[in-house]
């Protein structure tokens, strides 16, 4: 399938990429200012992108960074202003870094704020806004394997879920009052890659991995340039709906300590949930409650829809993806693998 | 259990009755292989723990992780199906080869031991992996829920069960549920109701055959002379059994009496004449149950005649 559909390409074409200061948000924009059919890539975040220092060398490429909060009266300004005709949605935030407010605060009167902007713009057609797989919960009473029309069993009452569940729903409003702008949500697996910093990514960055006792959770990862190149080619065409995005295949959490060559320490519930108390305190891992839930339950998405719609697979598989991971901080501990082969040896002298 | 290396003999089963529990030991490479030397075996058995150690194996996305399965948990179980229980299977051929098939099985045995020989037998007799649906209790279980996802089970949910067929696998039934595996040892081999029809609905949609499979042995296993309700409802349980043995022999109770199994696989009975909208359709949906449950009930009739006494003479 083509990115672009044709008769589209005289126009010039603005697109407006909020939560640009993130990782993901930042690769999406350089990403777009490299597609010639873009004139301008707009990028709005509450705090300008990190110093040019990281691998990404010029930060934001031919991005102009306007900073500016998702509530505030200026990005309606912005978006009138610029012509803005395309409008990518990334700024959720999925950890209660100044508050539990303050994050509801953004994630959901931001996005009401910038959706009533965009239903008065004439000019904005699309819009792309990142969701989360989260909204399906976790639960050991749910379906195994959740399709985008699956109800979740129990509705999430915690912070990311709760919120991404509500930006939703407000996307839905939205596009039944402007039938004539294309609204695409995506409902991102956990990122994972090299450059990804999450709850997560921290996670399994600790020498010791605690575990919860008795529970062993499918996980699925999407790999970072999988997430930059779906969110590009939804800007860059109109795919209309609701798509899960995630790499092939699952790894259960045992698997992946595995392999990390980190030894895993299972502990009862209560006391996992005292430790990542702990270490949310400490600032090693932050952990919000339905990731807890996480990992006991754990939760896998189908993928098929969006395969169909982009004709398009992600490149990396869970499993890739994570191994992807691994390679950039320094690969697995490579312990458990020399015992085995060191006791292969021993053995087989013997034999 | 003491036996899965190889012996081969073929005294009777209550004579050794071992009384470890798990006893998987990493996955031994059975006699199976056949003709392999024992150079080669070892070679493979490094091989499986370093594939294990270093997490470089696949999980499905239900969780299902095949040579766990194959090696560790049904390699422990084995030893149960052939020398305690010495099940036999008839009617292999009435389950498809490679398609997908709904098997819909008599529950019983006050704990679901039978469930985890129809495992065996499919595995081990017809080579295909038995995606069963289990109740809702068993994935509340911190580790018998996730164990029961690595070896291939998942929740007993319309979605679920959709899923395994459309992938064209053997998926597994107890449609009594509680019912069929809670009831007293008085009403053995009568079938409890059959739930809501739920699976019937999930064959026609898929358009595949159901196999009625009837399993004979599992009554005697731990026959349930009483119940304490008020204790069963303290822990969350359906019921907590009284037998013979539990709870007067402590754990020693848990051990399953060797009672001689039969496991048949009869007629396939067709669903892709009907529409997949006709699954939405409650009278076509309840005939088709009761259809099944009356052929179950017969073939299990018939089974029990052909099996005759569950213990050999010299046990009682």
């Amino acid at each position: 399938m083509n990115t672009h559909t044709p008769g589209e390409a005289s126009m010039a074409r603005t697109v407006l990429v909020t939560g640009v200061s993130g990782h993901i948000g930042a690769r999406v924009a350089i990403a777009l200012t490299a597609d010639p059919e873009i004139d301008r890539v707009i990028g709005v975040d509450t705090a300008p992108p990190p110093s040019p220092a990281g691998e990404d060398g010029a930060v934001l490429g031919r991005t102009e960074f306007v900073r500016v909060a998702l509530r505030s009266p200026d990005l309606v300004q912005v978006i009138r202003d610029a012509d803005v005709d395309t409008v990518v949605h990334l700024s959720l935030v999925s950890g209660p870094g100044g508050g539990r407010p303050a994050m509801k605060e953004h994630n959901v009167i931001g996005t009401m704020q910038l959706l009533a902007a965009c239903q008065r713009s004439a000019t904005v057609r699309r819009v792309v806004v990142r969701s989360t797989t989260a909204v399906y919960g976790s639960s050991p009473h749910a379906p195994a394997v959740f399709t985008e029309d699956t109800e979740p069993v129990e509705v999430s009452h915690s912070g990311y879920a709760r919120d991404a569940t509500e930006v939703e729903t407000y996307v839905r409003g939205f596009a039944r009052r402007r039938p004539d702008v294309t609204t695409t949500t995506l409902r991102f697996a956990t990122f994972m890659g090299p450059g990804v910093d999450s709850p997560l990514t921290s996670y399994f960055s600790q020498p010791v991995l605690p575990t919860v006792l008795g529970f062993d959770p499918r996980l699925q990862f999407v790999h970072e340039d999988d997430a930059v190149e779906v969110l590009c080619r939804t800007a860059g065409a109109d795919h209309p709906g609701v798509f899960n995005v995630a790499g092939d295949g699952v790894l259960l959490l045992s698997q992946c300590a595995r392999r990390t060559g980190r030894p895993v320490i299972p502990m009862p519930s209560p006391a996992f949930r005292f430790v990542s108390g702990l270490a949310r305190g400490a600032r090693l891992v932050d952990f919000s409650p339905e990731q807890l839930a996480l990992m006991s339950h754990g939760r896998a998405v189908d993928t098929t829809r969006l395969a169909a719609e982009l004709g398009w697979r992600p490149k990396y598989s869970t499993a890739a993806a994570f191994d992807d991971f691994l390679r950039s901080r320094g690969g697995p501990g490579d312990l458990p693998r020399a015992l085995v082969d060191w006791l292969a040896d021993f053995v087989r002298p013997i034999s | 259990m003491d036996d899965f290396q190889g012996r081969r003999t073929g005294e009777s089963a209550s004579e050794r009755m071992g009384e470890g529990t798990d006893g998987s030991a990493g996955g031994s490479t059975d006699g199976s292989a056949g003709g392999s030397t024992a150079d080669e075996r070892l070679a493979e058995l490094f091989a499986f723990l370093r594939r294990r150690v270093t997490g470089e194996y696949e999980v499905d996305e239900f969780g299902f992780d095949p040579e766990l399965n194959e090696k560790v948990l049904l390699e422990a179980l084995r030893p149960l199906y052939r020398r305690w229980f010495r099940t036999e299977t008839l009617g292999l051929g009435n389950v498809p080869a490679d398609r997908g098939a709904l098997i819909v099985a008599n529950h019983s045995g006050t704990l679901p031991v039978d469930a985890l020989m129809l495992q065996v037998a499919v595995h081990d007799e017809l080579g295909r992996p038995l995606r069963l649906l289990g109740a809702h209790l068993v994935y509340q279980l911190p580790v018998l829920g996730h164990l029961a996802r690595k070896s291939g089970h998942t929740l007993a949910c319309p979605e679920d069960a959709d899923r395994l067929l459309r992938k064209g696998e053997v998926v597994g039934v107890f449609p009594e549920g509680f019912k069929g595996i809670g009831k007293p040892f008085s009403e053995r081999y009568r079938l409890q109701r059959f739930g809501r029809g739920g699976f019937v609905a999930s064959a026609i949609r898929a358009g595949v055959p159901i196999i009625p499979c009837t399993i004979v042995g599992a009554e005697e296993i731990y026959p349930k002379i009483g119940d304490i309700p008020a204790l069963a409802r303290l822990l969350g349980l359906p019921y907590l059994p009284i037998t013979p043995l539990f709870p007067w022999l402590g754990p020693l109770g848990l051990l399953p009496l060797p009672s001689k199994w039969l496991i048949e696989f009869g007629e396939p009975i067709r669903t892709d004449e009907y529409a997949p909208e006709e699954a939405d359709d409650p009278m076509v949906v309840f005939d088709l149950t009761d259809h099944v449950r009356e052929t179950v009930q017969r073939q299990l009739d018939a089974l029990r005649l052909r099996r005759g006494p569950a213990f050999p003479p010299i046990v009682l």
